[in-house]
């Protein structure tokens, strides 16, 4: 039977994406490489690397064009009927474990967090160690790093804003819970509203986030509270920018038609996603901003 | 025909059911969604880099060969530095990261997960193809990307005295972070994100199709152990990965971006590091080994025309070792000064590592035990790997101890202890699982004679440099050290010497392939015969452009494969 697909499984023509995309991925690294060493003078780097918004404009451009191409071929074959329900399945499963991988990326910041958080002083367990970090940084700067968030670091008012910002995310949790029992119930008009208060609350929540890193009495380095802090809410920032694109994405295919009660897997991957982009933040809130502040002074 | 979507077949273009139909060079090759031509891009690449990283270690053994500074200020010369004490000393630190990190990022991982998983998954569990085609394709060339970023990164200024990332394969801080100020580490750390990347891509890749893609009848207790390694392997990847993933960044915003997390001058800690990159590494030599496991369970198996001896305890044995694994990350930091329970904690669990490993090797015995052993070139490979991986797994169980790894930690015994772990294990199974699928994947016989010239050669080459390196890790040699003292002087020349019979065997194999290539004789289904009984050899060789377009279906009475003995 050569030349007779006897299977339900996606075989898939040649792609040149995957090509371009990992080249703008190189690109948009270099691009960063130059950018993080574009003053010559700091370490001898060489003075090309003052191109490096081409490159790094670059970079960018390339993987926005492979994610838009990519995934716009994703939905063509989907609506052309190439997406059989093992196919479906496939994307369950990727699905899940892309998440699984995005949650062990933040098991490495949440472990940075708890370990300064929990041990504050690593040095001084050492044996024989008593006076190596005042040596190395004065006994002043040493009692201040012995307890976490270091002395003089002042922390956010976990009540207010990043209290309000739970609320708002867990709201928008029940938003897309509602888009998604209005599309299983064939109900168009509640997918939109539900789809549209759920992007309008991440758009809220990252305008009051940035706002927050605005007005933060703390600076981005410096110390192991500032260090921790932004980088793991700044990360789970980024995957809320994400995942309000994704949801964007599967509002405006609402618009085109998109999605029937029985397949519509983009969005509820989009839904996945966003309820895992939710649990992280209810870590970071009850971990780094109720429990990591706790006993510092508040700003 | 399918019949489960409405339109399916309307739309698919014709030429992707033509099963033997191969599209145009460029396409082919740059475009690829097929898992067999991707499986040879990752061979292909995976032995360029290996070349590389093998030339790396003989300009080091030629530099140890004798006490002394003799060829490194030529090498300092040769990249276009000047020469002085720190300058040559770089240049030492650059080769070992160079060699550590390609050879595990760029030589092992790709061929094992990348070439002979991609081959051989879907053909073993009787597939047409990957559950994802596409990101397979670009899993590769994210490979090539990161590939990329670390060859830049020599030629950029790096810590004190030149150009190049010297910091090790392990990158810690504060070496790789106040230690080493130019961009040449930013390149490396770059590498090592799009490498990971393309890694976490293909481990979900690899998940998906074991779960969903096997064919009708093919339980997971009927699955090929190749396939069973695979799955754990791929498992490993997507866990440890990320966690790389964060200490990396960490690394790359201590170093630029002001933040503290390993400095202990805003309270970081450097210690920190060493823990996410282990939590991440102890995983990793797993994921270096688990398929090298597979594949030596499918050999072992076929050359002794029996089944393989406790199935179900060699898959679970895998599954133990990946499980475990991710609990005994802190044996490689036993010497930072970590108070004595943990140390205890981390000897016990290290050591139960032992019994399934230990399942693992009295399996093989006893799978060849009463056999109808047949010496082809794939079962020497198997063979030598057994002996030497057992070699370096004691050595393992002796670094397991936090009491002794404190005397040995960052000698020569270490090094000895991994290269037969690795340079012995994972190679030998890459090289016994080569000549096993050679002539499956290519359509053309090897040369038998030369693939046993070049196992005996290889053989008493990389025993000839890695043996003596245990004695001078007893006597004290540290390793990472480009000169060392006149005491030091005989078993190093011993293990530079056995490093050019090493080089040697390798133009032995490349012989081998460019003969079979130019004018091997054509390879049928199943060559081995009888004892070759999963559903690769069911299959021409090469196998078609797009196979089992007609799922085959596993009965359950069937005695299809090695490793379930008959039911009826």
């Amino acid at each position: 039977m050569a030349g007779t697909k006897n299977h339900d499984y996606h075989i898939l023509d040649p792609d040149i994406w995957p090509l371009i995309g990992s080249l703008s991925a190189l690109t948009f690294t270099t691009g960063m490489v130059f950018m993080m060493h574009h003053v010559p003078a700091t370490d001898g780097a060489p003075a090309q690397f003052g191109s490096w918004p081409i490159i790094l404009g670059l970079g960018v451009m390339g993987l926005i064009a492979t994610f838009f191409s990519w995934f716009g071929n994703v939905v063509r074959e989907a609506e052309r009927g190439d997406h059989t329900p093992v196919v479906q399945l496939h994307m369950r499963y990727g699905m899940i474990l892309f998440i699984a991988s995005e949650v062990m990326f933040f098991v490495g910041w949440f472990w940075a967090f708890f370990d300064f958080a929990l041990f504050p002083d690593p040095i001084q367990m050492v044996e024989g160690s008593d006076n190596i970090w005042e040596n190395l940084i004065g006994q002043e700067g040493a009692a201040a790093l012995a307890q976490f968030p270091p002395k003089g670091v002042e922390v956010l008012n976990a009540f207010q804003l990043p209290l309000l910002n739970t609320l708002i995310l867990l709201c928008s949790g029940t938003t897309v819970s509602w888009a998604h029992h209005a599309l299983i119930h064939g109900d168009r008009e509640g997918l939109k509203m539900g789809l549209w208060a759920t992007v309008a609350l991440g758009a809220v929540f990252t305008g009051i986030q940035t706002y927050e890193y605005a007005i933060a009495p703390f600076a981005f380095g410096g110390n192991t509270y500032s260090s921790a802090f932004y980088m793991a809410t700044g990360f789970h920032g980024f995957h809320v920018l994400i995942g309000t694109i994704f949801l964007i994405v599967c509002l405006a295919r609402t618009y085109k038609g998109h999605f029937t009660p029985r397949q519509h897997f983009g969005f509820e991957a989009a839904a996945w996603y966003w309820h895992f982009v939710d649990v992280v933040w209810l870590f970071l809130f009850i971990a780094v901003y109720i429990w990591g502040g706790w006993g510092a002074p508040v700003h | 025909m399918a019949t489960t979507a409405e339109g399916f077949d309307i739309h698919t273009d014709d030429h992707a059911h033509d099963a033997d139909h191969k599209p145009s060079f460029f396409v082919r090759w740059f475009m690829s969604t097929n898992h067999k031509d991707i499986g040879t891009l990752y061979l292909i690449f995976a032995i360029f880099a290996g070349i590389i990283g093998g030339a790396i270690s003989g300009v080091m053994r030629m530099e140890l060969a004798e006490p002394g500074i003799q060829y490194l200020q030529w090498w300092v010369e040769f990249m276009g530095g000047e020469p002085s004490v720190s300058a040559n000393f770089h240049m030492w630190n650059v080769f070992i990261t160079a060699h550590g990190l390609i050879m595990v990022f760029f030589m092992v991982m790709p061929a094992m997960i990348g070439g002979f998983g991609n081959w051989f998954v879907p053909l073993m569990i009787g597939a047409p193809d990957m559950a994802f085609p596409r990101m397979n394709n670009i899993s590769f060339w994210l490979t090539i990307a990161g590939f990329c970023s670390l060859m830049f990164s020599m030629f950029v200024p790096g810590g004190i005295g030149g150009n190049g990332a010297g910091v090790g394969w392990t990158v810690y801080a504060p070496l790789s972070t106040t230690g080493s100020a130019g961009p040449a580490v930013d390149f490396a750390i770059f590498s090592l994100h799009l490498a990971g990347a393309g890694s976490i891509l293909g481990a979900t890749n690899f998940i998906t199709t074991i779960l969903n893609m096997r064919a009708p009848g093919m339980t997971l207790h009927k699955m090929p152990l190749f396939v069973w390694s695979m799955l754990v392997t791929a498992f490993l990847l997507l866990l440890a990965l990320p966690v790389l993933a964060a200490a990396i960044t960490m690394l790359l915003t201590d170093r630029n971006f002001d933040t503290a997390f390993f400095n202990p001058a805003g309270g970081g800690d450097p210690v920190l590091y060493q823990h996410l990159f282990w939590f991440f590494g102890h995983p990793e030599v797993y994921i270096m080994i688990l398929p090298g496991f597979g594949m030596i369970s499918q050999i072992v198996a076929t050359f002794s025309r029996k089944p393989v001896f406790g199935y179900l305890g060699m898959a679970y044995a895998m599954v133990a070792i990946g499980v475990v694994g991710f609990v005994v990350w802190a044996h490689h930091m036993y010497t930072v000064g970590m108070d004595v329970n943990m140390k205890m904690y981390f000897t016990a669990a290290t050591m139960v590592i032992a019994v399934p490993t230990g399942v693992k090797i009295f399996s093989w015995i006893a799978t060849m035990w009463g056999g109808s052993i047949e010496f082809k070139s794939p079962m020497v490979w198997a063979l030598g790997f057994i002996f030497l991986f057992t070699v370096g797994g004691v050595t393992g169980v002796y670094l397991a101890n936090g009491g002794i790894d404190d005397v040995v930690h960052d000698t020569y015994f270490v090094v000895a202890h991994f290269h037969y772990v690795l340079s012995m294990g994972a190679v030998f199974s890459l090289f016994a699982a080569f000549y096993y699928w050679f002539p499956k994947m290519s359509g053309r016989w090897h040369s038998e004679f030369l693939s046993h010239v070049h196992f005996w050669v290889f053989f008493v080459g990389v025993n000839i440099i890695f043996f003596p390196q245990h004695f001078l890790g007893w006597q004290g040699m540290p390793r990472r050290y480009p000169d060392y003292t006149e005491a030091y002087a005989y078993w190093n020349e011993i293990s530079s010497l056995g490093y050019a019979v090493m080089a040697f065997s390798m133009l032995i194999f490349f012989v081998n392939i460019g003969y079979a290539l130019v004018a091997g004789r054509k390879a049928e289904g199943n060559y081995w015969g009888e004892g070759a009984t999963t559903l690769e050899w069911t299959l021409s060789s090469p196998p078609p452009f797009h196979q089992f377009e007609t799922l085959p279906v596993i009965e359950d009475h069937h005695d299809y494969h090695d490793h379930m003995p008959s039911k009826t």
